[in-house]
């Protein structure tokens, strides 16, 4: 009988929660690969996809269709199993990030107070590491299952670059909560949307300087995009894959890049904060709806933010990555650590 | 060594202080200046819908031209095929019966006319072989096809509207 003691409406309320959360962010993945050939293009004074329906709007469909229908390749000599894992793992990865993510305060739904959160746990920062880190097993089964020399490579720097700069990533996120003293992202956010209080970028420009540049190396993104290096791996890790095998690979880098700007965003900018706006002096649903268009808002400039970066850069060599990683970045993250650290002792008169 | 021209330029080859290999400050620049293309003018042609103007000596498809009464001029004298150093063009010539004389302009004509324009290379020398002023070099260029066979224009391709009885057709042709 104790079954029936659970709250299956709490239960319900979750699993439409990520049912929402999940296919909203393969649909915004979606159009993230149309919005990076268009960014693309119009850095570059050219039109970009623009056949498939108004604008090129139906693009990221023909894209899809195309991916799903290709022959399904799987090479001979692969560890057969792990080849099929292989982007399984790093597509569940990149979805599991959002779990922890505010997307906005709370709803009233029939009476019932709805927290737009699918876990709200004290440890939120701490998953996200985890997680991020499970992402790396995408990319090294992968690399590694395809019996391919380039593949091997690219899977090997992929590791040792994320094993790198999450270092650095790490040590920034100290200062943070130094900060807000708590590791649960709804509460930082909560933090931050205090009257009185500023976003944590205030506090910490240099900070966020240390954790971007970290979640490009995560994310694979130009300028540290050396695990899929198409002119020099013949695309790295993936190269042995076809069909939708590697669709979830390209696909989860991009949802990975969603959730990263999310991630941001609540660290740094206010999650669904917005700014010069007292939130309690709307109606709860009206904030709430409001709060995640701000969110989104954010989310939509961080990736404008990626892409911008990817096509104005050109890759980092293996040893300016390596570089720059243990040499600059750490102990910037180190000295960011020390300087917030001292100046809270002394703001608390120590 | 001794330089050859006044254009070679000293590389600084200083190794990169500090702040030079954080990178920030050349990244940042670069940045602006693929922000600032953003808002520059596209040089882009939307090739089906948009075309660019060809010069109005452009060398394109051949045409055959009718007379004002809508008679092939062709007579099937070969010279445009003897001219052709490509060797695009062949013909056969036929005798004009009674009651053609609307048809074909002289009593000789070309039964058959075909160029070969996966042979041919445009260098107009056709037409100025025809002594009959029946062949034209157009504005326009072969478009794709599948098949070699569908290169090789013949009669129904080659031949321009009749302006007596497809005025319309004419126009459009002439793109007006």
């Amino acid at each position: 009988m104790s079954l029936l003691a659970f709250d299956w409406l709490l239960f319900a309320e979750k699993l439409i929660l990520i049912a929402i959360i999940v296919f909203a962010s393969l649909g915004i993945a979606l159009y993230t690969t149309f919005a990076e050939r268009k960014v693309a293009a119009v850095l570059q004074d050219r039109p970009g996809p623009n056949r498939a329906g108004p604008l090129g709007l139906f693009q990221p469909f023909a894209d899809g269709l195309k991916l799903i229908m290709k022959e399904e390749i799987i090479p001979n000599s692969s560890n057969k199993i792990l080849f099929i894992l292989g982007p399984g793992l790093a597509m569940t990865a990149a979805l599991m990030t959002c779990a922890v993510i505010p997307w906005s305060s709370r709803v009233e739904f029939f009476g019932r107070s709805i927290e737009l959160q699918i876990a709200d746990i004290n440890i939120g920062i701490l998953y996200i590491f985890g997680v991020v880190s499970l992402g790396v097993y995408g990319i090294m089964i992968g690399g590694w299952a395809s019996n391919n020399k380039f593949s091997l490579m690219a899977a090997l720097r992929g590791a040792s670059q994320a094993i790198s700069y999450e270092l650095a990533l790490g040590l920034s996120l100290i200062a943070v909560l130094m900060l807000s003293g708590s590791l649960s992202l709804k509460s930082i956010v909560e933090e931050q949307m205090q009257p009185g209080n500023y976003w944590n970028i205030v506090y910490q420009p240099l900070g966020f300087l240390i954790y971007f540049i970290c979640t490009l190396a995560e994310c694979n993104r130009t300028p540290f995009d050396l695990p899929e290096a198409e002119n020099e791996l013949n695309f790295g890790y993936h190269q042995e894959y076809s069909s939708m095998k590697l669709g979830f690979y390209l696909f989860s880098e991009y949802i990975n890049m969603i959730m990263s700007s999310a991630v941001m965003a609540c660290l740094f900018f206010g999650g669904y904060d917005i700014p010069f706006l007292d939130e309690s002096s709307l109606s709860t649903n009206l904030a709430a709806g409001l709060g995640f268009l701000a969110l989104f808002a954010k989310i939509i400039f961080f990736i404008f933010l990626f892409m911008w970066i990817r096509w104005t850069i050109p890759r980092f060599r293996y040893d300016q990555l390596m570089n720059l990683g243990w040499k600059n970045m750490i102990p910037l993250a180190l000295f960011n650590m020390l300087l917030t650290g001292a100046l809270i002792l002394w703001k608390a008169g120590v | 060594m001794q330089a050859l021209t006044n254009r070679g330029k000293a590389v600084n080859r200083a190794p990169m202080t500090w702040a030079e290999r954080l990178y920030l400050p050349s990244i940042f620049k670069g940045m602006a200046i693929t922000f600032s293309h953003i808002f520059k003018k596209q040089p882009t042609i939307r090739y089906p819908e948009q075309t660019r103007p060809f010069s109005p000596v452009f060398r394109g498809l051949h045409v055959l031209n009718r007379d004002e009464e809508g008679r092939e001029r062709c007579t099937a004298c070969g010279l445009c095929a003897v001219a052709c150093p490509a060797e695009a063009i062949t013909m056969e010539a036929a005798e004009r019966q009674n009651g053609e004389e609307h048809l074909y302009r002289e009593e000789k004509y070309a039964a058959k006319y075909e160029i070969n324009m996966l042979r041919c290379i445009f260098c107009g020398l056709c037409e100025e072989a025809c002594p009959k002023d029946a062949i034209y070099l157009s504005e326009t260029f072969a478009p794709a096809n599948y098949a070699r066979k569908g290169f090789i224009y013949g009669k129904e391709e080659l031949l321009i509207p009749n302006p007596v009885t497809e005025k319309e057709l004419l126009a459009t042709a002439q793109g007006h």
